[in-house]
């Protein structure tokens, strides 16, 4: 894999950021966008823009065709069985939230209960949450251990005749940690119990395979998959996506509206109310084909090592410590350094053109779990190189010196 | 402005070594501080005499350097004054961070003031102005008697 050849399809990394080279490593919170994402974008505005699935004019039927297109690479990507299992949202949350308020309507009831984690970032709690606040329903925490792997067992003791879905992450945004999310679906299916994947961070770093998986719902976030804001995609079974309630109501959800009677459209529709981003989706299928020309076994092979590179250089700066140190790991390196709060750490390696996260990215449970008030992120992509992680280290040993950290 | 305006010794001693840290008995007033972006917390526990004097002022809690680093100060700079300076002192501090960059107050001392003006450096770095201000602003619901916690979201 040509490494220069991935980062100056990034026009970012052309600008200066501080006086230096930008060195993003905050792909967890956003990823830069490449060129052919960015044309689209462009070029569907200038040339072809137009509402899709209404209008029957030219540029309707070739806006439509290219959203639906999108859908299409969206299913083969994930290998879902039908583009009908495709339904975008605006973004991972909303997916989330769409489930959890449809599934919550019609099968949550008072003391049923949501197995989650203490891995989840917010998204993948909070909308839970809420059935607890208006359904009376327990949310359940599978624990962790000191590593940040799931405890499996501890999960597999938490399941009851009353837990009605399992949402689970695939791979932790703080302590980087791939879920083994076969595993645990295997043992949800012996229950008869769906499972919800919070696909965030894994979508633009694993392999996924919702067939192999075997999940009911998989909520996938594109502007973390290289591509634009405003779209994410909800994932799910069609035969949840028949028998659960539609979620927002409006144009273009319906099939027949009558003044005593509404019947809705069909899948994937049924789930997509009013105007949606529209050229953001259709751009979004250049993210798409931008992963499938690096290839996936390529991109998991080069940010592997990366972590690796990174881990071993992280672990040799006294007084870091890293964040948990899961079974399998992906590029996700939360840290602390003893003696400097991780807001001050990315203010200074900030004037080196280091871009990293601090605080408790939306995990305020799993920090809590770990005795941390707030960490230092670092995150790799595709466009990470071995000299951005010598940057970093060389801003980190300036945090210490600024510190005078022995 | 660079880094070392921005982390001048003062500020890393005081981050280090935060001044009046712990809670004072008797306090007569305490309200506390978030800041939802970073988790920092701070607890301000302040005793009022008689006389309406800051007899005592001493804080809890967690943060980076800058937050330490203001609130050790701001109890160094307001203990000793009384109900009325207080006030003056935290409107002249906030006016320094959001504004002038200069500290106006006659109430304070040369000391007191180069330790406050050490935090002026804070204008340049938009995203750490709340680090700074969140003491203060909790300071000033302390004296209002407010119940609700302070959350930086929703002051400056």
């Amino acid at each position: 894999m040509d490494i220069n050849n991935i980062k100056n399809q990034f026009p970012i990394f052309s600008k200066k950021v501080n006086g230096k080279s930008l060195v993003y490593l905050d792909s967890s919170n956003s990823a830069q966008k490449p060129i052919n994402v960015i044309t689209c974008l462009d070029n569907f505005y200038k040339n072809e823009f137009s509402n899709v699935g209404r209008s029957i004019h030219a540029l309707a039927v070739n806006a439509t065709n290219k959203f639906e297109e999108t859908r299409m690479s969206i299913k083969n990507f994930i290998n879902a069985s039908s583009k009908d299992e495709i339904i975008f949202t605006k973004n991972a949350t909303e997916a989330i939230n769409l489930v959890a308020s449809t599934f919550g309507q019609q099968y949550i009831n008072k003391g049923d209960e949501i197995l989650i984690t203490e891995l989840e970032h917010h998204s993948n709690y909070v909308p839970w949450h809420y059935l607890r606040e208006n359904k009376g329903a327990i949310i359940k925490f599978a624990p962790i251990n000191d590593d940040g792997d799931i405890i499996l067992d501890k999960l597999k003791e938490l399941i009851t005749s009353k837990t009605k879905i399992i949402a689970i992450t695939h791979l932790s945004n703080v302590t980087g940690t791939i879920v083994p999310i076969k595993e645990i679906v295997e043992i949800a299916r012996k229950k008869n119990i769906p499972v919800l994947v919070d696909g965030c961070q894994s979508a633009p770093h694993l392999k996924i395979d919702v067939k192999d998986l075997d999940c009911d719902f998989y909520a996938i976030s594109g502007h973390k998959v290289y591509g634009p804001t405003g779209v994410g995609v909800l994932y799910a079974k069609k035969k949840w996506l028949e028998k659960l309630p539609p979620y927002i109501g409006g144009g273009g959800m319906i099939s027949e509206v009558k003044k005593d009677k509404i019947t809705y459209a069909g899948l994937p529709e049924k789930y997509e109310a009013g105007t949606m981003a529209t050229a953001e989706i259709v751009a979004f299928n250049e993210s798409i084909k931008f992963m499938e020309s690096v290839g996936i076994d390529n991109l998991i092979k080069h940010e592997k090592e990366l972590t690796n590179y990174a881990l071993e250089k992280l672990k040799r700066i006294n007084s870091v410590n890293l964040v948990g140190n899961p079974k399998e790991k992906a590029g996700v390196i939360s840290f602390t350094i003893k003696g400097i709060h991780p807001h001050d750490i990315s203010t200074i390696v900030d004037e080196e053109g280091v871009a990293i996260r601090a605080g408790h990215h939306c995990c305020q449970i799993l920090h809590a779990r770990l005795n941390l008030l707030a960490t230092a992120r670092a995150s790799i992509g595709v466009y990470n190189t071995k000299e951005d992680i010598d940057i970093l280290c060389s801003a980190i040993e300036k945090c210490r010196k600024i510190f005078d950290l022995k | 402005m660079d880094l070392k305006q921005l982390y001048q010794d003062i500020i890393l001693e005081h981050g280090k070594s935060p001044r009046n840290f712990g809670i004072c008995k008797e306090f007569t007033h305490q309200a506390k501080g978030y800041n939802p972006l970073c988790g920092d917390k701070v607890h301000v526990y302040l005793k009022l005499n008689k006389e309406k004097k800051v007899e005592n002022l001493t804080f809890e809690g967690s943060g980076c350097a800058i937050s330490m680093a203001s609130t050790s100060i701001m109890t160094e700079s307001v203990k000793g004054k009384s109900l009325e300076t207080a006030k003056e002192i935290v409107i002249d501090f906030l006016n320094m961070i959001k504004k002038t960059q200069e500290i106006k107050s006659n109430n304070l001392d040369e000391d007191q003031k180069i330790k406050i003006m050490s935090l002026s450096g804070v204008t340049q770095y938009p995203m750490r102005v709340k680090c700074a201000t969140l003491a203060w602003h909790t300071l000033t619901s302390a004296i209002e008697g407010n119940k609700d916690e302070i959350n930086s979201e929703a002051t400056d």
